[in-house]
């Protein structure tokens, strides 16, 4: 509990007499030029931007490759206009880096690095991270990763085809994969991606250990701030396994290493368990956050108090320690013993509890409250609404018995596209539409974002409701061209995939209202104030956007962030650092 | 740069950059743990392992666990002097430490040589795979931490940054430990 005394007394000492070791710059930021304010910058506002464009960009692609192989889908072998015609192979690619963008340089980068950077020292009421310079270096490695993916597609051979999930020996041996090149930089995008997200997340979980306001006790911390910690503990305990895996899988493609060869004493099974290892805990990495964020744009948008804070607190602890014990689910028909297959679906299907448990925690949240139907709120509504289509078709995917017969089928895909949608996209643009008066000091304009969400949020289902159908159907997820398949070949499943594709472009063409609100309203919008939401947490306590060093003077905290309509008082918010 | 004030902060009561390198360590633990039961598994599997980790030479590793032993010792000694405010001849045990690293990987290189030239790569199959991989990134943390320990050694000379003395000593121990369960599962588990 030791506290420096005199720390606001210097808080906005940039000439740092007193910090007499391994500086830089002597005379602080104010004459900071475009390269150290923009690229170089150490300041955590501006590195949380810096991975929410990359993250954006990077969606951008992912976005476009889902468009063309839907397409190819729909209307095999017809030319793709801005594509051309789809190959089988350029199909593989598709679907692949499809996959890894969205989750690892897109849901990660955006939930976590962004808004875990933007909101952290902010709502904890300090002035940077910890570790400036390690932050830096994490945005720098995660920026390389990304290029060392998108040069995998340029490389002769192309990018890497076998699926993000990546199982050997189709991912180990060049001889079936036929990217020689491709597959290894797949591999050490993904595990340089791997390295940033360690650094980034030590980073985190140190400044909300360590650096919180005076006052600020463990439950006066906002809920988003939580998740966002316990998603880093929870990625850094499962990765480990994957980092080694990915140094192994490198080695057999690129030195012979027998790791998982059945012939030389090797096994290939190994890797799906450490892949899944990985894998299912990396759900809860993005979906914690998630939750954190519906958690304070619910709280706000009913001015309520969130409705059982500690329970939905020790949940999540819950949720991350059961999410190390239900990878094998992934694995019930790859030869795992039965017996093991039945403790696998008992956890698993445990697991909805906490999940089912947090939402209704928020529907709680939601009774009796003065509910305001802005965008954010709109956003984190749909939230709920959406990722409970994903949680209770997860169940039937959980259970072994029924996941033999839905196994690789339209049904899973459009299952956890129901949970990573609302993970990565409405939980995205909830935190956009909710902070975004914050990060740029203006406000985004509210119609165009109620088009925006209505737009992306009914064709989002028109997208995965057909194939749900199509999936049970018996449309397997990685078929090139079902006109090749006469049993699949109906025109009644012919329809559904139509559908699908006509509802996906529908979906991309109202994200360009999305665009044009967001850079319109950071440069045109009205000026937003320090809180236009009236809301408790420390960062809408300072101004919009935050200078350099965040407040003016360091905040005190004297109570818990959800202090809404506390009865006798004239205002129906009560912010943390208000004295009194 | 200048520091910030959120550096100087330790709600905990922890130090800043030691609670910092826990976590990195809890980090590598995983790393290492995942990279350890994968080959427990395949070694539980493979009862054909033990012949083949007959063909690694003990006492050679044996020595060199005896080296990285005292190579810790002389990185509490740093830790000590270090504490006392007496940068100088922290710096020095820090240099002891680094010429402990070296040895252990002379003798790291030594063995290699002599098991490559008999025909044991990597690629010759799992169980190689297992040991070049398991003792290389071992190895790697060796030179790594070798190099970390160089820079603090310098700071430490001219009595600034001593609190960085004990971050690398932990780090130190962790390799150190790292080691202990390469060495029966690698050389003696036959």
């Amino acid at each position: 509990m030791s506290q420096p005394a005199e720390e606001h007394a210097h808080a906005h000492d940039d000439h740092g007499h007193d910090h007499d070791h391994g500086d830089t710059g002597a005379h602080g930021h104010h004459e900071d030029g475009f390269i150290k304010k923009y690229l170089w910058s150490v300041d955590h506002k501006m590195i949380a931007k810096q991975y929410l464009f990359t993250g954006m960009a990077m969606g951008l692609i992912g976005g476009f490759f889902s468009y063309a192989f839907r397409m190819q889908m729909a209307y095999p072998g017809h030319n793709v206009p801005g594509f051309g015609v789809v190959s089988p192979n350029e199909y593989n690619q598709l679907i692949t880096n499809h996959g890894t963008i969205m989750i690892f340089w897109l849901a990660m980068p955006v939930l976590i690095a962004a808004f875990g950077n933007f909101l952290i020292p902010l709502m904890l009421g300090c002035d940077d991270m910890v570790f400036p310079r390690i932050n830096r270096l994490s945005y720098q490695i995660f920026l390389l990763s990304a290029i060392v993916l998108i040069a995998s597609w340029f490389v002769p051979g192309g990018g890497f085809g076998g699926a993000w999930t990546a199982y050997p020996p189709l991912s180990a041996k060049s001889q079936y994969n036929l990217t020689p090149l491709g597959s290894t930089m797949w591999v050490i995008a993904v595990a340089l991606e791997f390295v940033a997200f360690l650094l980034g997340g030590i980073n985190f979980v140190t400044t909300a250990m360590n650096s919180r306001a005076p006052g600020m006790k463990m439950f006066d911390i906002p809920m988003v701030v939580w998740m966002i910690v316990i998603a880093s503990i929870l990625f850094m305990a499962s990765v480990g396994p994957l980092v080694a895996g990915a140094v192994m899988l490198v080695f057999d493609q690129q030195l012979g290493t027998g790791f998982f060869d059945p012939v030389r004493g090797g096994d290939p099974i190994l890797w799906q368990h450490l892949f899944w290892f990985f894998g299912h805990p990396e759900v809860y990495v993005v979906l914690l956050p998630a939750v954190g964020i519906v958690a304070e744009i619910i709280t706000v948008f009913s001015r309520k108090k969130l409705f059982a804070y500690k329970t939905v607190l020790y949940t999540a602890f819950g949720t991350a320690v059961l999410s190390f014990f239900v990878w094998a689910h992934h694995q019930f028909i790859a030869g795992i013993d039965p017996r093991m297959a039945n403790v696998f679906t008992a956890t698993t299907v445990l697991i909805s509890i906490p999940i089912a448990e947090m939402m209704f925690v928020y529907v709680a949240t939601l009774y009796g409250g003065s509910i305001t139907l802005t965008t954010p709120m709109l956003w984190a509504l749909g939230f709920i609404g959406e990722f409970i289509i994903g949680g209770v078709t997860g169940i039937f995917l959980g259970s072994s018995g029924s996941d033999i017969y839905f196994h690789d089928t339209y049904f899973v895909l459009a299952h956890f596209h129901y949970t990573f949608v609302p993970i990565a996209v409405i939980a995205v643009f909830a935190a956009t539409t909710y902070w975004f008066p914050k990060m740029f000091g203006t406000m985004m304009n509210e119609t165009l974002g109620k088009i925006h969400f209505w737009g992306t949020v009914i064709p989002f289902n028109g997208i995965f409701i057909p194939l749900f159908i199509t999936g049970m159907g018996g449309d397997h997820r990685r078929i090139y061209n079902y006109a090749n398949f006469p049993e699949q070949w109906t025109p009644h499943l012919i329809q559904m995939r139509e559908f699908a594709t006509v509802s996906l472009l529908v979906l991309i063409a109202f994200q360009g209202i999305f665009f044009i609100n967001f850079f319109y309203s950071m440069f045109k919008g009205k000026p937003a104030g320090n809180n236009p939401w009236n809301a408790n947490t420390l960062e809408w306590q300072t101004v919009s956007p935050p200078p350099h060093g965040n407040f003016a003077e360091l905040p005190n905290c004297y109570r818990g962030p959800y202090e809404y309509s506390v009865p006798g008082r004239e205002e129906d918010f009560w912010p943390q650092n208000e004295v009194g | 740069m200048s520091r910030p004030i959120a550096t100087t902060r330790s709600v905990t009561g922890i130090a800043t950059g030691k609670l910092a390198v826990w976590w990195v360590l809890a980090s590598e633990i995983v790393i290492f743990g995942g990279l350890l039961c994968s080959y427990l598994m395949h070694r539980l599997g493979h009862p054909e392992f033990g012949g083949y980790a007959a063909h690694t030479n003990t006492a050679l590793g044996a020595t060199n666990t005896f080296v990285l032993l005292t190579s810790s010792l002389f990185a509490v000694r740093a830790h000590f002097e270090a504490e006392h405010g007496r940068g100088k001849s922290a710096a020095n045990w820090l240099y002891m430490t680094v010429g402990g690293a070296l040895t252990f990987l002379c003798i790291k290189g030594y063995e290699w040589h002599h098991e490559i030239s008999e025909g044991f790569v990597i690629s010759k199959n799992a169980f190689w795979s297992f040991y070049y991989t398991a003792a290389g990134l071992h190895a790697c943390h060796v030179i790594g931490g070798a190099i970390i320990m160089l820079i603090i050694a310098q700071d430490a000379k001219k009595n600034q940054e001593l609190q960085r003395v004990e971050l690398i000593g932990i780090y130190w121990h962790f390799v150190d430990v790292v080691w202990i369960f390469l060495f029966p599962l690698l050389y003696i588990a036959k």
